[in-house]
């Protein structure tokens, strides 16, 4: 079994949550590029290894969450 | 295969035979081992299928081009539409396809309960057939022959395979190739193809070239063999699952993506669970089959379920990836096309379509209606 952290619900099974994907920072979209607004929107670094990304915990507390996990193993440890 | 069969085509088409094909384990151990051999080419944009009709027609020939059996079992692929909308779709599909001269069709639910009489099309089935896409030259092969076929005709020809051989780092001077480090040792070059699908972006990173791409999981699994009954491959988006029977009597069941992204190769209990009650609506008469196996492959996917290849900004540094859950079909065509990259320095008309500077320039492909389960 995968265990997430919820910071408010404590570890729970990664089944309740849905997987928003790999934090990435937002430009401005005033100030940005379409270049630059295209590659927010699709490149990934895509790790394998450590990774910062936001799970939703729709079964739960339905608060979004800031994971970090392993991809390699899975093994997840998280902060709110 | 991917790798195999671009060094293949670099001998027999271009006659150009100093290339090594590097792989971190053996041949086949990445997703060409472990997909479920789907076959066809009903896709939704005129790129696509051009694309792997070409593909199809190499496969036509393969067991005789690499003087080895491929299997190649073209017993029809049907894709079940369980709701208007589907079958919209669907017959787009069809006349997409059939422009492009592809077998291709929407037959309704008396012709599905006639092709395969198993499948439940009565009205008050929770999701109830409606009809489906129905593509004849569509089938399975024999996956681990193409990769070995490959790799015997590339061998012959003067090719370089080196197994357990990983690529640690990548040497780019001035913007250009020089050369490939792995932990048995460094080769001078000054091209390198990176086919390494489920991996491709630890290896492009080598190069420091991003690429659009997330990896997931993709679990199948496959059942005790019986006598055969099932001479389509059957496909249901709704229900997210599709069934196949082999030469050898077992049923092969295979899925959308893994929900979240990962490079663990673990199978997981939720997901044979929503598989068997997913077939099981399908055909309740399995109810009594026994699942031998599960597993799993990575699974390098794109924004737009297309695939990238050619040139990169880095001068030597081609891709052939983002084969996500549909690249094994496009073994072939996509060898031949990187191996014509390579020779001639330029990109093939029959890829310009997937280029990977299509993601700035917000030219997406727009495949995923016809490739997100049906692979
Ligand atoms: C369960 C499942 C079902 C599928 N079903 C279908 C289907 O029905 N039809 C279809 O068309 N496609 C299907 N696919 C997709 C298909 O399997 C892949 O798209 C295809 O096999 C990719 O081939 P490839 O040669 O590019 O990559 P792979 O076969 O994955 O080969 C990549 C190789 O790269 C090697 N590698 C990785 N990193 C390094 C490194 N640093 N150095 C050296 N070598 C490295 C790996 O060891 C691996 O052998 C399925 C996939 C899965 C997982
Ligand atoms: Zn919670």
């Amino acid at each position: 079994m995968i265990l997430l952290p919820c910071p408010w619900c404590g570890p729970r099974n990664v089944g309740e949550f849905r997987y928003v994907g790999e934090t990435v920072s937002r430009p401005d979209p005033a100030a940005t590029t379409p270049e630059e607004w295209r590659r927010y929107l699709y490149m990934r670094r895509n790790p394998r290894g450590m990774l910062r990304e936001g799970w939703y915990h729709t079964m739960g507390c339905r608060r979004y969450v800031t994971v970090d996990r392993d991809t390699a193993t899975n093994a997840a440890g998280g902060q709110p | 295969m991917h790798g195999l069969a671009a060094a293949y085509y670099l001998a027999a088409n271009h006659g150009i035979t100093d290339v090594a094909v590097l792989d971190k384990s053996y041949i086949g151990s990445g997703g060409s081992g472990r997909n479920t051999a789907i076959v066809r080419s009903n896709y939704l944009t005129p790129e696509g299928v051009a694309f792997y009709d070409r593909s199809v027609k190499l496969y036509e020939a393969l067991s005789a081009t690499l003087n080895f059996n491929v299997m190649f079992s073209q017993h029809g692929h049907m894709t079940l539409a369980h709701n208007d909308s589907s079958l919209r779709t669907m017959r787009w599909r069809a006349e997409v396809n059939k422009l492009q001269g592809i077998e291709s069709e929407v037959i309704d639910e008396r012709e599905v309960n006639r092709l395969v009489p198993q499948l439940d099309v009565s009205p008050h089935a929770r999701y109830p057939i409606l009809g489906a896409l129905y593509h004849a030259p569509g089938g399975i092969i024999r996956h681990d022959a193409v990769v070995w076929g490959y790799a015997r005709g590339a061998d012959a020809a003067g090719v370089h395979i080196h197994q357990n051989t990983e690529v640690t780092g990548i040497d780019v001077s001035r913007g250009k190739v020089t050369g490939v480090v792995t932990n048995r040792g460094r080769i001078a070059t000054g091209t390198v193809l990176n086919a390494t699908a489920g991996w491709s972006s630890t290896v492009a990173d080598l190069a420091g070239v991003p690429l659009p791409i997330e990896t997931f999981p993709l679990q199948a699994a496959v059942t005790e063999p019986v006598r055969p009954f099932l001479h389509t491959v059957i496909v249901s988006g709704s229900l997210h699952v599709y069934v196949s029977q082999t030469d050898r009597g077992e049923l092969v069941f295979g899925a959308s993506v893994d929900p979240f992204g990962s490079y663990s190769t673990r199978g997981s209990l939720e997901f044979i669970e929503g598989l068997a009650g997913h077939v099981l609506e399908l055909m309740p008469s399995l109810s009594k089959m026994r699942l031998l196996r599960q597993w799993a492959g990575l699974c390098d996917m794109t924004p737009d379920f297309s695939p990238i290849m050619g040139f990169t900004p880095v001068d030597g540094f081609l891709v052939d990836v983002g084969w996500g859950t549909y690249g094994f079909k496009a073994g072939p065509v996509s060898g031949e096309a990187m191996a014509e990259c390579i020779a001639t320095a330029r990109t093939p008309a029959i890829i310009d379509a997937f280029g990977l500077d299509r993601f700035e320039a917000g030219e997406l492909v727009g495949e995923k209606g016809a490739a997100s389960v049906g692979h």
